[in-house]
């Protein structure tokens, strides 16, 4: 695939609930190798768009191609084998099992052994599960957790929680890493490190889209940004001319309408 | 090589291995001495059951899925080897089958296992956007549905025989040895049971290998990802449908390999050996030895298997005893020690008896937090 090309374009997406529209001819483009921001005021539809793109939910139009295939109306799973992960707004990490295990399941889709392999423990089975453990190791002290191996998920800190997520998300050898208000709840200290975080994920090839509502984090990370409202997108551009447009001033702090 | 067998001999943990395996190996012969005959039968059937709950275990402990109609799918296994090992068929369709089938049981088993496995599927499929108590009410009618087909299914041709059930199953060979009969070995006398026990002993050591084998493996994984959070699970890769489905079809598997060596082993089987009843009491196993730990499924199999035996040897012997006549049926007291013991369980120790490592942990951490 030639790097010219977008990593990910939506054209015209549509999305309705019954005969709410969430979203309507939503078209933006995510070039690879860059920070992509959304933002938007609440039920503004980015988490719709989100789930859209990471096939929990279905597209009712438009066009939505990912590292130059079609991908309409495809299950979360598949989207996952083409390379989007993602992480949750609120936390939906596999609280009763590990957080080694956890990033080990995010391996899944990365391995081949079946039901025979499982029984006859074969030496490429073996070898396998070698391999997932000690990518999954690797990914845990990426994102800066220890004791992995003992701690159930639940009882890890909100901001350790968070970067499971983001580790169980890289296992899956995404192109696109979407981040779903990565930062929500936590404090500057742990936000900061968030950011040394992404742009190490961002400087290791990996190209991100992220929601956010913290705006400074947005405008201090991201290439370009597209803001949402109504379910429409209303700007795009990088963050200095988004932060000047008067359509997102107007979205931000109401008034849209004199 | 010597060497090598005796250092697994001498590690700890092979060394209880090798006890284990010997003291089970003489278990028929002290049960036979210390409490009378009737005990190794039992102790067949707690093997039977085993299977079943850690068939269910995968199903309900691994998986997620609340399955109450599990025992149709040891009712497939039986009468699978039932239809094609007994003369019923011969004696129902004479034009069609002039000699009966009478398939051995070596090539039964491995088919009956399949036909369990796609009856788990098809169980599976209807039922995938399902969770909870909604899946469990549909699993339900499942296990109703089998059980009324196989009472019913007399008429208008007689492929069951109905209520009365199928009899003159042929027994299990082994490398041309019938087990229903006595056997001498090595100068020692076998009865059936005794060999029976043998060679369900082998079996429930083949389903506790692969049920370990399973767990730790990236299959099983997935199944607990999908137990955990089945969205998170499909965000992360997993085909949740193939997997849910291969749950289904494993757990299935577990008891229609069940059923099949329960039919040659009793020679007879009929619908009432199939109710709801036996569903809830395998889910029992599972839920009281403790879910998604495959020792604790073995212990809540030995227990609930044992208890209404204990009940019947000790209850009507001590009423005999304090009033001359039997007042309280140990049927009925099976009940209600049964409510009464998974009250208490859910009381304190919602875990199980014996708890996965996991589970036993996040516990004591809740304690401990508690206590803060």
């Amino acid at each position: 695939m030639n790097n010219a090309t977008p990593l990910l374009q939506l054209s015209s997406i549509g999305k309705q609930f019954g005969g709410l529209g969430a979203l309507s001819d939503v078209s933006l483009h995510i070039r690879r190798g860059e920070i992509y921001g959304l933002i938007g005021p609440n039920g503004a539809g980015k988490t719709t768009l989100f789930n859209v793109i990471t096939g929990l939910y279905q597209a009712n139009a438009g066009e939505f191609q990912f590292d130059g295939n079609s991908y309409r109306a495809c299950k979360p799973h598949v989207l996952a084998q083409a390379g989007i992960a993602r992480t949750f707004q609120n936390i939906r990490l596999f609280a009763n099992l590990t957080a080694l295990e956890n990033v080990m399941i995010g391996r899944h889709l990365r391995g081949r052994a079946g039901v025979f392999g499982a029984l006859l423990h074969n030496l490429a089975t073996r070898n396998e599960e070698r391999a997932i453990a000690r990518r999954a190791h690797e990914l845990l002290h990426y994102v800066g957790i220890d004791k992995p191996g003992q701690t159930l998920a639940k009882h890890l800190s909100y901001g350790e929680q968070r970067r499971l997520e983001i580790a169980r998300a890289l296992a899956t050898d995404p192109l696109l890493l979407a981040l779903d208000e990565p930062a929500a709840g936590m404090n500057a200290t742990e936000t900061e490190s968030l950011k040394t975080l992404l742009q190490t994920i961002r400087a290791s090839g990996i190209t991100v889209l992220l929601i956010e509502h913290d705006v400074k984090l947005i405008m201090g990370l991201c290439d370009r940004v597209a803001v949402l409202d109504y379910g429409r997108k209303i700007a795009e551009g990088i963050p200095e001319e988004v932060r000047n447009d008067p359509a997102v001033i107007a979205a931000y702090l109401g008034g849209g309408d004199d | 090589m010597l060497g090598y067998a005796m250092k697994l001999l001498t590690q700890p943990t092979r060394f209880a291995f090798w006890l284990l395996l010997g003291a089970l190996l003489l278990l028929p012969f002290v049960t036979d001495a210390l409490l009378g005959r009737g005990w190794v039968r039992i102790a067949d059937f707690a093997m039977l059951y085993i299977m079943l709950a850690l068939g269910l275990n995968i199903v309900v402990g691994l998986a997620g899925l609340l399955d109450l109609g599990y025992i149709a799918f040891f009712a497939v296994g039986a009468y699978c080897y039932a239809l094609t090992g007994s003369p019923h068929l011969a004696l129902a369709f004479p034009s069609l089958f002039p000699g009966g089938v009478h398939l051995p049981f070596w090539i039964v088993l491995p088919l009956a296992a399949l036909v369990a496995g796609g009856f788990g599927v098809l169980l599976g499929a209807p039922t995938l956007r399902l969770r909870g108590d909604y899946l469990a009410i549909v699993t339900l009618g499942f296990g109703e549905i089998i059980r009324i087909f196989l009472n019913n299914l007399n008429a208008p041709f007689n492929l069951t025989n109905g209520p009365q059930g199928i009899s003159r199953i042929d027994p299990i060979k082994v490398a041309d040895v019938s087990l229903n009969a006595s056997q001498e070995i090595f100068g020692i006398t076998l009865p059936s049971v005794h060999l029976y026990f043998y060679l369900f002993l082998a079996f429930t050591a083949l389903v506790i290998f692969v049920s370990q084998r399973l767990e730790k493996s990236r299959i099983g994984r997935a199944w607990m990802a999908i137990r955990e959070d089945e969205i998170a699970a499909s965000a992360m890769g997993i085909n949740t449908r193939n997997l849910k489905l291969l749950a289904f079809a494993m757990g299935a598997m577990f008891g229609g390999v069940s059923g099949t060596l329960f039919a040659g082993f009793q020679g007879f089987v009929s619908p009432e050996s199939f109710s709801l009843m036996e569903s809830i009491m395998v889910l029992c196993m599972v839920v009281l030895g403790g879910m998604g730990n495959i020792a604790g499924v073995i212990l809540g199999g030995v227990l609930l298997a044992l208890l209404p035996e204990v009940l019947r040897h000790s209850v009507v012997p001590l009423q005999q005893a304090l009033f001359g006549k039997t007042i309280v049926d140990p049927e009925s007291l099976r009940m209600l020690l049964f409510g009464g013991a998974l009250i208490a369980m859910m009381l304190y120790r919602p875990a199980g008896l014996w708890p996965s490592r996991v589970r036993r942990r996040e516990l004591d951490t809740d304690e401990a937090a508690e206590t803060v």
